[in-house]
């Protein structure tokens, strides 16, 4: 990587007199990559905020992952190179056809290729190893091949977008891939501002401090993607965190209890989320309608940076608790609260139907009450089955058992049918139901303002990339939601948003009308 | 000098062993030789009686007396009897229960959960049970059928009713169980099916056609070891993207059924057949197009021999692929693949010259020089059919001869001659011959065929217009063996055909629908000599009146289904058929001499009948209790407003 890095930077340099072209390759290039800006400066704010945000709440990306931003490395050498050469400068039909047939051509290889392997595979099961590896090798590198030609011919396919590009200032275009050009804030592009990048993924795998944010800005870009897939691999079991790689918070059983985290200094009232209770500051006076006032805080100065944080329980003894020799940490002060009050408090939410289940949080409460009386998956044991897979699970397990027939089995078939169906439709629109309060929860009411304001203030209303865009990027919002264990829409069941918790614990949930907040009034 | 008076005459049956006479028993195939042998003697009536294994009851009003006198029946055939209730079962399962091993209910009624309990708890070796087409068969019964520990073969098709639950209890309780066609149980799902796999190690055959099945089961399907046929048409549920992430298949299978499949590929396919060493049958037909890629997938199977492509949207390539095959084909089946063309078709065969059964129906595309090389290449082909083929050419038919070994030809619907028949006649071990719709046959071509195939046992001509007496004759003449001829539809057939037919005694089976010039002397030669006939088409034969009928009644004991809507028959007529004890179905459309009463006596008479087709007409006239007491018989009555005549249809009529 860094000899590639140091070609681009070799023909990025400023004697070169292909420069400006190349520049403008890299901005389009951009645009492929991230179609999402045209605006550049609010570009950078947002991603400063979103890098911010990654680097303090994510954790889901080990430092070991830094092959995922070798590719869009390669991708920017290649094309660097297709640049030189001056070939997409213009809307060319015919090369796009070329590029097209070329996808063609590989994707057809490629399928061959693991048709083959497949085959293989099948008839002789003792492979060794380096075939194995070798195998990968090859279809990695052919994949990878593909995905730099895809993005390239996508490039080219979007001739509106190019014009747009090359009007905009040359000196923002590179943003990602030489930060040195990139940020204002200084470090010249020279070839020094790739080394430290390197030094940066050592630095964060040793757990220091010293992370230049400008570079992991970068980083967490590229890494944004790769975040959202992540979604639902978020349980706190698999992470094998290296102990010390963390910083290790724990709150007192009275903060996370209570039933609020914020108070207004004023009346006294308490709110479990900062918004609301922002929301509620505009009452006590003009003062607190300040677009300042209603920001949300941002006690993290963009300077410092972050570490991984994770939380500790505070009973002794337990698993989840610092002391304990098998210590696993928690990761969001959502799951402490909801292992707190699971295991170590009292169960006081019965179940009405059957009056036995007790539960000590909610949502497991509305959950379990969904389920509840529904058990007609019947086992000759006695045994008895919310869901049939369980019953025939458990069949399956055991010699001798048979699944019961219902009494009224004339009729329980089809009620049971009946049933199934009703329920899948009752799941689905709460999740539905979910989502579209969380949207509107989380941002909506403020950032559909932002947007709109960006687009009029800024003059860019006409291209309709940027409007999708910031749609898009709003939507990267999801993909924290997902850093929490309990599905949306149980939460909503609660009426409230307890997963956005404060800035006090440096978790800064984001919001779109934040990237320009002079236009929210 | 007079002889010495002899003692009085030696039995030479008593010098045999028991054994021996039984060995002898066991060849007489035909229940009314068997009668006649048990009618010899007290010694042989008691013979027969303990050795008969199999029993199909028609009347059940005498299963007393059967139960007494055959102790040692193993297989019940129901399927005569519409109404078999649960007190029949449990007295069976009672004079049986240690002997009984096969049991078919497939077409009664009218039993429940009780009597198939005490069938299966009292007949400890039980191993086959058919209990298709009870769509109200429930999950208990299911149960109950589970105590017959040592089941190894189960028919439920079109039992709809029962669920996985039924299902799981039959495949815990049944371990044995070795071939299951749940076919039509389409309220049985992975779950059912997964069970069934995971507890039921032995199975070798199973149906899980029309199921919504995913590759869930399928997974635990492949796990079985002994797995030889798997059948899954109209599965619509499976598809590439589940099947793919299969490694290995079952490699015991040896015939795959994906008819209908209509969403597995290649991919699909692959992942099925990956590793199926032993496959030798597959059909694909009507499921996607076959290409390359597809016959790639069976390139491997090295013991692959019969492919079934009907109705396959054929690529060239596919086609041409299968010509590359490792395996040799013995049985390969085109049929309505409407793209095929002379090229793939050639190619395919030249490869395959171990190929004994061809089917090229409805490959309209196909000419002279496929013929040429299929009869060139493939000496050993025993079936031919190539109905429809409109493009080949007359000179093509004289190539058939050169595949001397062939036992089915269907020519149907093509220009073949009697040049072309000369040919064919070659074939002197021929068994089966259509020739429907061949209207350039005359008299001649049946002559050569009639002079040197012998062995013909069914001939179809459907709508030879050219055809006479003569021509008919000749074929009684040569082919004494016929026992299932067709010859609707031909307007210079007259009675002196059906005089000659009569020497063929063996005949099972007459259609002479629309024959106009036929009577009832002509069937009166038919009834009297053709003992065996069980089916028999007189639909709009309109000169066939009651005196036919009458004879029929006297001399087909046999006969278990007639068709003579459109005849001159009166109330006299059906009245007559009403004494026939084999009568099982019916259709009597448009006789307009019938009249409600004639109806109603022939329906309480005729105890034997199962299905009665008539005209809606007589619906409102016939009194409730009749139709009721029809009905709690088992017997059911199709009522149909007829129309006239459907118009001739050249094209559609095979299809």
């Amino acid at each position: 990587m860094p000899p590639q890095n140091h070609q681009v930077q070799a023909k990025a340099s400023p004697n070169s007199p292909s420069l400006p072209d190349f520049i403008m390759q890299h901005s389009n290039q951009q645009r492929c990559e991230d179609p999402s800006m045209s605006d550049y400066g609010i570009r950078m704010e947002t991603l400063f905020k979103e890098c911010n945000q990654a680097c303090g709440t994510k954790s889901l990306l080990p430092c070991g992952s830094n092959d995922g931003i070798k590719i869009p490395n390669q991708e920017n050498c290649q094309m660097g190179d297709t640049s030189q050469t001056g070939k997409l400068q213009d809307w060319d039909p015919s090369i796009m056809l070329e590029n097209l047939s070329f996808l063609e051509d590989k994707i057809h290889q490629i399928r061959g290729l693991l048709h083959l392997i497949a085959n293989k595979k099948g008839q002789q099961l003792g492979q060794p190893d380096e075939i194995i590896t070798q195998e990968k090798q090859l279809i990695t590198a052919n994949l990878t091949s593909i995905i730099v030609q895809l993005i390239s011919t996508a490039g080219s396919l979007l001739p509106s977008v190019k014009l747009a590009a090359s009007n905009t200032s040359p000196s923002v275009g590179q943003h990602g891939q030489i930060p040195g050009i990139t940020f204002p804030s200084g470090l010249g592009p020279s070839s020094s501002s790739i080394q430290p990048q390197h030094d940066i993924r050592d630095k964060i795998s040793d757990q220091s401090n010293q992370i230049d944010l400008t570079n992991m800005c970068e980083m967490e870009q590229n890494h944004m993607e790769e975040h959202e897939l992540k979604d639902e691999e978020d349980g706190d079991e698999g992470e094998n965190l290296p102990p010390g790689s963390f910083e290790i918070l724990q709150l007192e059983k009275e903060e996370i209890l209570a039933p609020h985290t914020h108070f207004c200094t004023i009346c006294g009232k308490g709110f479990k989320r900062d918004a609301n209770l922002r929301m509620h500051m505009r009452g006590h006076g003009d003062e607190y309608k300040t677009p300042e006032a209603l920001a949300k805080p941002n006690k993290e100065s963009e300077s410092e940076p972050k570490l991984i944080k994770r939380y500790s329980c505070p009973y002794p003894g337990c698993k989840r608790n610092k002391d304990h020799k098998k210590f696993q940490p928690l990761k969001t002060i959502l799951c402490v609260k909801n292992h707190y009050k699971r295991t170590h408090c009292d169960k006081s939410y019965i179940c009405s139907r059957c009056h036995t289940k007790k539960f000590s949080v909610m949502a497991d409460l509305k959950t379990h009450e969904k389920h509840c009386g529904k058990d007609k998956w019947l086992c000759s044991c006695g045994t008895t089955f919310s869901r049939k897979d369980k019953l025939f699970g458990h069949i399956a397990l055991f010699q001798g058992h048979t699944p019961a027939i219902p009494l009224d089995e004339s009729k329980a078939p089809v009620g049971q049918a009946d049933m199934e169906i009703t329920e899948n439709n009752n799941n689905n629109n709460n999740n539905k139901g979910g989502s579209i309060n969380l949207s509107f929860g989380s941002n909506a009411s403020s950032c559909e303002n932002g947007i709109q304001n960006m687009m009029n203030v800024k003059g860019i209303t006409d291209d309709p990339i940027s409007y999708l865009s910031s749609l898009n990027f709003e939507t990267c919002n999801f993909g924290e939601f997902n850093d929490f264990p309990r599905p949306p829409f149980e939460d909503t069941t609660k009426g409230s948003f307890p997963f956005l918790m404060s800035e006090s614990f440096n978790y800064s949930p984001k919001c779109g009308g934040e990237s320009c907040p002079n236009n929210l009034l | 000098m007079e002889a010495p008076p002899r003692r009085p005459a030696i039995n030479f049956f008593d010098l045999l062993t028991e054994e021996i006479i039984l060995i002898i028993l066991d060849h007489l195939r035909d229940p009314l030789a068997r009668k006649s042998f048990s009618q010899v003697c007290k010694s042989f009536y008691s013979l027969e009686s303990d050795h008969r294994k199999f029993i199909k009851p028609r009347i059940l009003n005498f299963l007393p007396n059967v139960l007494r006198r055959f102790p040692s029946i193993s297989q019940i055939n129901f399927s005569l009897c519409p109404r078999v209730e649960d007190d029949t079962l449990s007295s069976i399962s009672l004079a049986w229960n240690s002997s009984l091993e096969t049991i078919d209910l497939s077409r009664s009624k009218f039993f429940t959960q009780k009597g198939l309990s005490s069938l299966a708890t009292n007949c400890s070796s039980l191993l086959e049970i058919n209990l298709s087409n009870r769509t109200t068969l429930t999950d208990s019964s299911l149960k109950a059928i589970g105590e017959a520990k040592n089941l190894e073969r189960l028919w439920l098709t079109k039992c709809k009713s029962i669920t996985d639950v039924g299902i799981g209890c039959l495949a815990v309780n049944c371990r044995k169980l070795k071939s299951i066609c749940l076919r039509w149980c389409l309220r049985v799902t992975d779950y059912g099916v997964g069970l069934i796999a995971a507890k039921c190690k032995e199975i070798r055959s199973l149906d899980l056609s029309y199921l919504l099945i995913t590759e869930k089961s399928l997974s635990a399907i492949f796990e079985l070891e002994h797995l030889e046929a798997l059948v899954l048409e109209h599965c619509h549920r499976l598809d590439d993207d589940g099947l793919v992430s299969f490694k290995k298949s079952c490699q015991s299978l040896k015939v795959l059924n994906l008819s209908h499949c209509q969403s597995i590929t290649h991919i699909g396919l692959s992942a099925l057949t990956n590793g199926a060493q032993n496959l030798e049958k597959i059909i694909l037909s009507y499921s996607l197009s076959f290409t390359s890629d597809l016959a790639e997938c069976l390139n491997d199977s090295p013991r692959l021999q019969s492919v079934n492509l009907d109705g396959i949207m054929v690529r060239c390539s596919g086609i041409r692929a299968i010509g590359n095959w490792h395996s040799s084909l013995k049985e390969l089946s085109l049929s309505k693949c409407r793209l095929m063309s002379d090229e793939c078709l050639s190619f395919t065969v030249q490869a395959h010259k171990e190929l004994r059964k061809l089917d090229i129906t409805f490959c309209r595309n196909i000419t002279y020089a496929s013929v040429d090389y299929i009869t060139r290449s493939c000496p050993m082909l025993t079936s031919l059919r190539m109905e429809s083929c409109t493009l080949v050419s007359r000179d093509a038919f004289l190539l058939i001869g050169r595949c001397q070994f062939l036992v089915e030809i269907d020519v149907a619907d093509t220009d073949i001659d009697d040049e072309g028949l000369e040919s064919i006649a070659r074939c002197s071990k021929l068994c089966f011959l259509r020739l429907g719709m061949c209207l350039n046959v005359t008299d001649k071509g049946l002559s050569y065929i009639g002079s040197s195939c012998s062995k013909l046992t069914a001939l179809d001509l459907y709508r030879l217009s050219e055809i006479t007496d003569l021509g008919i004759s000749s074929i009684a003449d040569g082919c004494p063996s016929l026992e299932v001829i067709n010859i609707a539809y031909n307007p210079n057939v007259t009675d002196n055909s059906l005089l000659s037919l009569s020497k063929c005694l063996k005949l099972r089976i007459l259609e002479i629908r629309g024959c106009s010039c036929i009577s009832s002397r002509g069937l009166s030669n038919i009834a009297v000599r053709c003992r065996q006939l069980t089916l028999l088409d007189i639909k709009r034969c309109n000169n066939v009146n009651d005196e036919g009928m009458i004879q029929l009644a006297q001399h087909s004991q046999k006969l278990n289904q007639i068709k003579l809507s459109c005849c001159s028959v009166t109330d006299v007529g059906l009245l007559a058929l009403a004494s026939m004890s084999c009568l099982n179905h019916i259709s009597i459309y448009r006789l307009n001499k019938l009249t409600s009463y004639g109806l109603a006596a022939f329906l309480m008479s005729c105890q034997s009948l199962i299905t009665v087709k008539l005209s809606t007409f007589f619906k409102s006239l016939l009194p409730e209790h009749i139709q009721e007491s029809m009905e709690a018989r088992g017997c059911v009555l199709v009522w149909r407003e007829k129309e006239s005549q459907a118009p001739f249809r050249r094209l559609n009529r095979w299809e």
